[in-house]
């Protein structure tokens, strides 16, 4: 249990550390930051209406934060689940196009998410497969593939997957099949529930199945996984592919149930904000939901922070920012103190 | 195609690498001391607004260079600390670094200049044309008619490639990238420059920023960058981590940013998205073909624990 605890600290330093800069931030620019936080804690947890918005925003945080606590775990640095989520909405978008009405609900979802995690898993295989077969670097391949998913996004839905009557660069809106039911009157939906069920199974997976096993051991240590009969290679396929589907999944469950049509900027960002909640989670799938719900809240209690504190909302990626490299030099500090160097 | 189109096209592209050549000869550097900056988005993001600031409050256009490069070096600095002081991961903080460049040059924007978003433009730099090299046909627009930061980009090329080969300190900058340890043994203290290297690049990255607002737009747009850090990444590595081959893959990119804007003109059946994602498929593409760490440092992304 002290143990647990003490896991806890850097993530908690590493939070107040960066509210204190974003608060250093904010009165730099001339407003007060106890107004702006008064404000954002009031958007966050105010009322059971702003609660089911943390839930909301904390979805695609918990789906994304997943992709990165798994790749990161096997040693690899998938920065890529930005274009792997709008891969997978953009699959998404597309069966549902074909599909139209004339699929039934249950499996029109089935099909519709099913084809987002894959269409996840695809971009991200080829990063993996750029990576293993020709020894290309993953963290520049899934940086330039999330760019080259941007284009192919924005060049569909201003093209082929263009809105019928052609206003606006968006698909048309998903058939009634295709959209996952809502908790009325709320914005809350099924796919937190599956976002939450998939944490379970990547915490199950991840520590209680050989596989999990053996995808840690090669993460910690590349060379000794191998001399003790592990397939590295394979494993590390395989965590950054099932990376990518969570993705992928994330940006399906985002299109069905929330926007529910796609177009440019349809993700604001969500793919490089869950590098900070992975590591926030300290890659624990358990760990990712705590802390996409502290970044759901944060991203929730912003817009209202934005109204009537006249604070921009982009300060959250302050925090984000400041997250992550408050966490990872924390981390050092720690590992190198406790090897006396 | 009529001369003055081709003209017109190349004096894009121009305008294009120059902010390209300027970041990814910063990351040039860098890397051949072997940090990996993935923050230099976020580094040309601040310079941008630095410049923006500095130079709409007063006046002078050349405070605004250098308040966009001091603002590149302070950032890269934050980037040192974690990275060479503690020997923290490259990739999660620079990557780190971009996302707080982004909300802190918003909020601040905003917080400066009101949430009207009306546009406010600043003086920048007329365009220098060079006597009797400018009336050259086609290629004297694009090449001799650029403001003073352009012609310094281009200089900037055999400068820091005589850095790199024809100095003593070029040589421990590049056996820092190769193997620290051997560089540490001869005497070369590896922390040192590879901070020097890191506050190069942010004040080079600074400086691509204050150019996009100086010389291009006039304008600061929150989230300007739009990528052109992760384009000097890949025309690094495309230019085979040597600073002639920078200046030719910053040509190239440049002339994939500037089609998509010439793409109708010059009747093309091509979207203009294939164009933007031209250079990192390119990228990709080479990476591929030329097969494992093409060229790189040696200790590229590597922590040095001395």
């Amino acid at each position: 249990m002290r143990q647990r605890i003490a896991e806890l600290v850097p993530s908690l330093l590493a939070v107040a550390l960066a509210l204190a800069v974003s608060a250093a931030v904010v009165w730099l620019t001339g407003s007060s930051p106890l107004v702006a936080f008064a404000a954002l804690l009031e958007g966050a947890v105010g009322s059971r209406d702003s609660l089911a918005e943390v839930a909301v925003k904390a979805c695609p945080l918990i789906l994304t934060g997943l992709a990165v606590a798994l790749s990161f775990r096997a040693g690899t640095w998938n920065i890529g689940a930005e274009g792997q989520l709008l891969v997978g909405a953009l699959a998404m978008a597309a069966v549902a196009q074909v599909g139209g009405s004339m699929v039934p609900r249950p499996l029109a979802l089935v099909l519709g998410l099913g084809a987002a995690a894959a269409g996840g898993a695809l971009w991200a295989a080829i990063a993996a497969a750029l990576k293993l077969r020709r020894g290309v670097n993953e963290v520049i391949a899934t940086i330039m593939l999330n760019f080259i998913a941007a284009a192919l996004v924005s060049y569909l839905v201003q093209g082929p997957l263009m809105e019928q009557g052609g206003r606006y660069p968006q698909t048309d809106a998903l058939p009634p099949e295709f959209v996952l039911p809502r908790l009325a009157p709320y914005r809350l939906h099924l796919g937190v529930a599956l976002a939450l069920l998939a944490a379970l199974v990547a915490q199950f997976g991840l520590f209680r199945t050989r596989h999990g096993f053996e995808l840690r051991a090669a993460g910690l240590n590349a060379v000794a996984a191998r001399l003790a009969g592990i397939p590295v290679e394979r494993r590390l396929f395989w965590a950054f592919v099932l990376s990518g589907a969570f993705a992928g999944l994330a940006g399906g469950i985002e299109l069905s149930a929330i926007t529910r049509r796609l177009y440019e900027r349809f993700s604001p960002g969500w793919g490089y904000t869950a590098i900070a909640v992975g590591l926030l989670g300290r890659l624990s799938p358990i760990g990712v939901v705590l802390a996409a719900l502290f970044f759901g809240a944060l991203d929730a209690g912003s817009n209202t922070m934005q109204r009537t504190a006249g604070v921009s909302a982009v300060v959250v990626y302050v925090v984000h920012g400041c997250v992550i490299l408050f966490l990872a030099a924390l981390e050092r500090w720690q590992r190198n103190r406790s090897q006396g160097t | 195609m009529d001369e003055a189109l081709l003209s017109g096209i190349l004096q894009t592209t121009v305008a294009m690498a120059v902010p390209l050549l300027l970041a990814a000869l910063g990351e040039l550097l860098v890397e051949r001391a072997g940090v990996v900056n993935i923050g230099l988005e976020g580094m040309i993001l601040v310079g941008a607004f630095a410049a923006m600031v500095t130079s709409y409050f007063t006046g002078q256009p050349w405070l605004g260079v250098l308040a966009g490069m001091a603002a590149g070096v302070g950032l890269s600095g934050l980037l040192a600390l974690p990275v060479i002081g503690f020997g923290a991961n490259q990739v999660v903080c620079g990557a780190a670094l971009n996302l707080l460049a982004l909300g802190a040059t918003g909020v601040a924007y905003r917080g400066i200049f009101g949430m009207t978003g009306s546009a406010l433009m600043v003086g920048g730099f007329p365009s220098l044309p060079l006597p009797l090299l400018s009336e050259v046909p086609v290629l004297g627009a694009a090449i001799f008619q650029q403001p003073l930061l352009g012609y310094v980009a281009f200089l900037l090329v055999p400068a820091v490639h005589y850095w790199l080969y024809r100095t003593v300190w070029g040589l421990a900058w590049r056996m820092t990238g190769e193997d620290p340890y051997a560089a540490a043994a001869q005497g070369v203290r590896v922390e040192v420059v590879r901070a020097a290297a890191l506050l190069a690049c942010g004040a080079l990255a600074g400086l691509a920023g204050a150019y996009l607002v100086l010389a291009y737009t006039k304008t600061f747009v929150e989230g300007m960058s739009a990528g052109r850090g992760f384009i000097a990444l890949a025309i690094v590595i495309f230019g085979g981590w040597s600073a002639w081959g920078v200046l030719g893959a910053a040509s190239l990119f440049g002339f994939a940013v500037a089609l998509q804007f010439h793409v109708q003109a010059l009747g093309l059946a091509v979207p203009y998205q294939a164009a933007l994602a031209l250079p990192y498929v390119l990228t990709l593409v080479v990476l591929a073909l030329s097969g494992a760490r093409w060229r790189a440092p040696l200790a590229l992304g590597k922590e040095y624990r001395g």
